[in-house]
């Protein structure tokens, strides 16, 4: 178990690299799907450290999403050619802001963090939401962000290296973490959290740590959104957009890395196919239009989820079933 | 995990809902908002779009060849514009694309069709920002500041100079109409006596409509939605407020007149077109639209509508749908008899076209006056 | 100092509406310690239910608008809402009792999309002219009130105000002085030795999401007097606020959830007037957070330890 994880990020860092030359003549539409999966499966991937393994239940993530996103654009519209104007140089710079994003978000990450130790389940799951809100309410405010209008103007600077670059490293320092002997506090803070504090296991630096972490890689994948899609509003990081990601997380089954990987690519993917289906002029009208209205699908599929397999479609595979799983 | 495997199946389910393209067809892509929160604009723009290029067709298309429309709704969802016109681009290989009404997902979908060198043509984003994103970005409907303008001009000419503001905050259009309206009616003569904000989502606007009242103004400019517009005329009419109020063509809403009632009898705004017009041109659209879809076209109706007619008319002198010489096509066009008045895009991108002032008496529009840049 | 007045005035009417649906809130939370995320849907509901009963029933009553006809559109649309919320309880949350909270919540979040998603795929996502169900008109302060005269009162407001109250003690009636509000509290206070006392739990649980989807449908029908433009997404931001109110009370408690709706009411309204609208949200869930901070429980709310 320990080993996997280095080899899986060698392993896909090398393929980035001997990949990335060739990416670039596939058509842009594919192009813009892969890089949005990478992005998923970093958004994803960050989550489940919060959600699945560390047992708190965040609804916010896309506010870190946001404050990555903004922060960065920020950073490379203001500093973009500090260095000078080739290639390396505003690489440079673009990584610097994307480290810079993420930071941001991870220090967001504390301020949510905290409460979070006083808070659990429901609570919690409400006040992340409400720090979403806060969040977007900040930058809509924000003159200098462009407030309601969006930011805009930001060089593309994300590809398919970078992008699947950080989606490896994500995944890689996520699974690392947790099977780690430090790691194993987040396990236990998740089955039961009074008798880990008993074991001595401090507990609140486990779930402030988890939410740094993931708000951290939440905030590189803002980056990275942001210097893809090259404009950004407020409204992209909404609570939708954080319910996306939540579901991806359970779908791919709490806790467990691959089965949220795969949920993210299949989530990425799926909107863009219900939108060909939606183009089938064969199908009868009415399934067409709940094609195209994929929000439909995505509620039921929640539903549906919970009710048949609440462990996700992945989920209790590799990992123990939550206690109360097992006595019922 | 390896990407690539998944990329296949992506591809592969992907490619099986790619339509094949009959060599005799354009394809020209289109995306709206059908759903979400600006569903209403979208629906609107999207039907004029759809019916002016069935109308191409049916006068035997451009160039010997049959317009093809590929339409794609973003669900008002930020994100989705990009990914969309990605698409309409590269495997639907549109020749031009059409699209949006809110500003904010033009300017996403703005700098894609500008790198793939694809003309984009948005019906009704005023922001002035969506155009200068490039040469190949275009608009046929005004800018907000010639809307606050045409609307400060219209209040002076009434003879009404004490007038009260009341802005959404939460909309770079309303405060960029407010803004251009201040300075005009400042400059020449006008005072404004009290500005009051409020913002998108808004139910109750009682507070700032007494503030207003105590001013006692000749009329209030709005510059605001129609979901909002509609609430605060009602109110202001409990309250007594019997000034007419003023407003652009964010009041264009089919919901505005008949959650207002007759409350906002007696008001004036601002809009692109107006379905009363006589001329054989506007009724024989309205006609048409009516035949089509039951109801009567508004103003994103008509935008959308003049949109494709500037598009199919540019792929005529240019002769090709080459982008490069598309954008020059489309860059050229003078004095463009649309049905929202005689179209000319400047050397910014930008129509320069009349505006229509409808007044609004028993709860019905009126045509008033047109205004001309 | 007229419109701040007037912004404590509008302020509290809507802060009454936002305690109303906190109640159902707060009733759903004392028995199934669960947040029913959905329940900002139920609300919309009630405003639809009105929009396509209440020209029918008015008609019933004489041709305009009258109290008695708008009374009957409210009491149909609290049924319309008790039954949905009934149905939902039963097959979305009733299979997941004994799962883990979280479940619960993601559930209720799936069914809170699903209710706003097929609810613009039904009713279209425009927002719809709601009927006239009384005379909204402002009351003719007197004269002598001096400035205060220049203050204005709708009818609509004070039947907001009122409806709230009396819904309020009918609640408290219901949980204090009746074999079902026993039921009510003996399940709250211990599910299984409540179950095993020989009540019902499951007829318990419906009735307590019928009485709360109930107070959702009666609040939605008062907005949209109010405000007669409804949406099918109206429900998400009266919802979240409600719940801000239930927790700002005190989670569990119904006189909590009436103030704290008319807190976050008058807080709105203030930070509308006085701050800056596009604030409004952000400052409300900032409270919310300040809250959960300093005093988890609420204003109303009495503290509990969590069992091992």
């Amino acid at each position: 178990m320990d080993k996997w994880p280095k080899s899986i990020l060698i392993a896909v860092l090398l393929g980035c690299l001997i990949g990335s030359p060739f990416v670039f003549q596939i058509n842009p539409y594919y192009y813009d799907i892969l890089l949005g999966i990478g992005i998923s499966i970093i958004l994803a991937a960050s989550l489940n450290l919060v959600n699945g393994y560390t047992g708190q239940f965040s609804l916010g993530h896309a506010g870190f999403m946001g404050i990555g996103a903004y922060a960065s654009s920020w950073v490379t519209l203001s500093y973009g050619y500090c260095l000078g104007a080739n290639t390396t140089s505003t690489t440079t710079v673009f990584l610097l802001a994307l480290l810079g994003g993420g930071l941001m978000a991870g220090i967001a990450g504390l301020m949510v963090g905290v409460p979070s130790l006083r808070l659990k389940g429901d609570y919690l799951a409400i006040v992340t939401l409400a720090f979403n809100e806060i969040i977007k309410g900040v930058i809509q405010n924000a003159e200098p962000l462009g407030a309601q209008r969006g930011l805009g103007g930001m060089v593309q600077h994300t590809n398919f290296f970078w992008t699947f670059g950080f989606a490896a490293l994500t995944v890689y320092v996520v699974v690392h973490l947790v099977n780690s002997t430090y790691g194993r506090g987040f396990l236990a803070v998740r089955d039961d959290e009074i008798a880990a504090e008993a074991m001595g296991i401090n507990t609140t630096k486990y779930k402030v740590l988890a939410f740094v972490l993931g708000a951290f890689f939440a905030g590189i994948a803002g980056g990275l959104y942001a210097h893809f899609k090259q404009f950004i509003h407020p409204e992209g990081f909404n609570f939708l957009r954080s319910v996306d990601i939540v579901v991806m997380v359970i779908l791919g089954g709490m806790g467990n890395t691959a089965g949220v990987c795969f949920a993210a690519v299949l989530l990425t993917i799926l909107p863009e196919f219900l939108r060909s289906v939606s183009h089938y002029t064969w199908l009868p009208l009415w399934l067409q239009q709940i094609a195209e209205n994929r929000m439909i699908l995505y509620s039921l599929l929640l539903i549906v989820l919970m009710l048949t397999r609440p462990q996700g479609l992945f989920g209790g595979l590799g990992m123990p079933r939550r206690r109360k799983d097992v006595e019922k | 995990m390896l990407p690539s495997t998944f990329l296949k199946t992506s591809i592969a389910l992907l490619a099986a809902g790619t339509l094949a393209l009959a060599q005799d067809e354009i394809p020209v892509g289109e995306f709206a908002s059908l759903t979400g929160g600006s569903a209403s604009f979208g629906q609107s723009s999207h039907k004029g779009t759809a019916l002016a290029i069935d109308e191409i067709n049916a006068g035997g298309g451009v160039l010997g060849k049959k317009l093809k429309l590929i339409f794609e709704d973003d669900q008002s969802l930020a994100g989705q514009p990009a990914t969309i016109v990605r698409k309409l681009i590269s495997q639907d290989k549109v020749v031009a694309v059409l699209g949006e009404v809110a500003s904010s997902k033009s300017l996403e979908a703005a700098p894609i069709c500008q790198q793939n060198k694809v003309p984009m043509i948005s019906p009704a984003s005023t922001n002035p920002k969506v155009t200068e994103v490039g040469d190949y970005i275009f608009r046929v409907c005004f800018i907000d500041p010639f809307q606050g303008t045409v609307m400060s001009k219209f209040a002076l000419s009434k003879g009404w100079k004490k007038v009260a503001i009341l802005t959404d905050v939460k909309q770079d259009y309303s405060v960029g109409l407010a803004e251009f309206f201040v300075k005009h009616f400042n400059a020449n003569g006008g005072q404004v006596v009290k500005e009051q904000k409020y913002s998108t989502g808004d139910k109750d606007f009682k507070a700032q409509l007494t503030s207003i009242k105590v001013t006692k103004p000749d009329a209030i400019f709005i510059p605001g939605y129609y979901a909002e517009v509609s609430l605060i005329a009602r109110q202001a009419k409990l309250l007594g407020i019997k000034v007419p109020l003023l407003g652009g063509d964010g009041w264009v809403g089919d919901s505005l007149l008949k959650v207002a009632g007759t409350a906002l009898d007696g008001s004036f705004f601002s809009c692109h077109f107006s379905a009363d017009d006589k001329s054989p041109s506007t009724q024989g659209f309205v006609d048409k639209y009516k035949a089509k879809y039951g109801a009567v076209p508004d103003d994103m109706a008509a935008l959308g509508y003049d949109s494709a007619m500037i598009l199919a008319a540019a792929i005529k002198t240019a002769g090709t749908t080459e982008g490069d010489k598309l954008r020059v096509a489309i860059g050229a066009t003078k004095a463009h008899k649309g049905i929202t008045g005689t179209i000319t895009l400047d050397e910014k991108r930008n129509a320069q076209k009349p505006a229509v002032i409808l007044g609004i008496g028993n709860g019905a529009f009126q045509f008033v006056e047109t205004v001309a840049p | 100092m007229i419109e701040f007045l007037q912004q404590l005035i509008d302020g509290f009417s809507q802060g009454a509406i936002y305690a109303l649906i906190a109640l159902g809130y707060t009733m759903v939370f004392g028995v199934l310690r669960f947040i029913n995320f959905a329940h900002g849907d139920v609300f919309m509901l009630g405003a639809f239910a009105g929009l396509y009963l209440g020209p029918r029933t008015l008609k019933l009553f004489g041709a305009g608008p009258s109290y008695i006809g708008a009374a009957a559109v409210m009491l149909l649309a609290m049924l319309v809402c008790a039954v949905i919320g009934i149905i939902i309880e039963r097959l979305c949350y009733r299979p997941l009792r004994e799962r883990p909270k979280l479940t619960v919540l993601i559930t209720a979040i799936g069914v809170s999309l699903f209710l706003e998603n097929f609810g613009q795929f039904i009713f279209g996502a425009n927002p719809k002219s709601f009927p006239e169900l009384i005379n909204n008109r402002a009351f003719e302060l007197p004269e002598w009130w001096g400035q205060f005269s220049a203050l204005t009162i709708t009818i609509s407001q004070v039947l907001v105000v009122a409806v709230t109250l009396v819904l309020l003690i009918a609640m408290r009636h219901i949980v204090l002085h009746t074999r079902m509000g026993m039921a009510m509290r003996a399940l709250s206070f211990n599910p299984v030795a409540a179950s095993l006392m020989g009540i019902n739990t499951d007829v318990v649980i419906s009735f307590t999401f019928g009485l709360g989807s109930a107070l959702a449908g009666a609040a939605g029908i008062l907005i949209s007097i109010q405000q007669p433009s409804i949406d099918p997404l109206m429900g998400v931001n009266a919802g979240l606020k409600a719940f801000v109110a239930a927790v700002l009370g005190g989670i569990g408690n119904l006189p909590g959830a009436a103030l704290g709706g008319i807190l976050i009411g008058l807080l709105e309204y203030i930070v509308v007037g006085y701050v800056s609208p596009t604030y409004r949200d952000a400052i409300v869930f900032g409270v919310l957070i300040l809250i959960l901070l300093v005093k988890p429980t609420g204003l109303l709310g009495s503290s509990e330890r969590e069992k091992v």
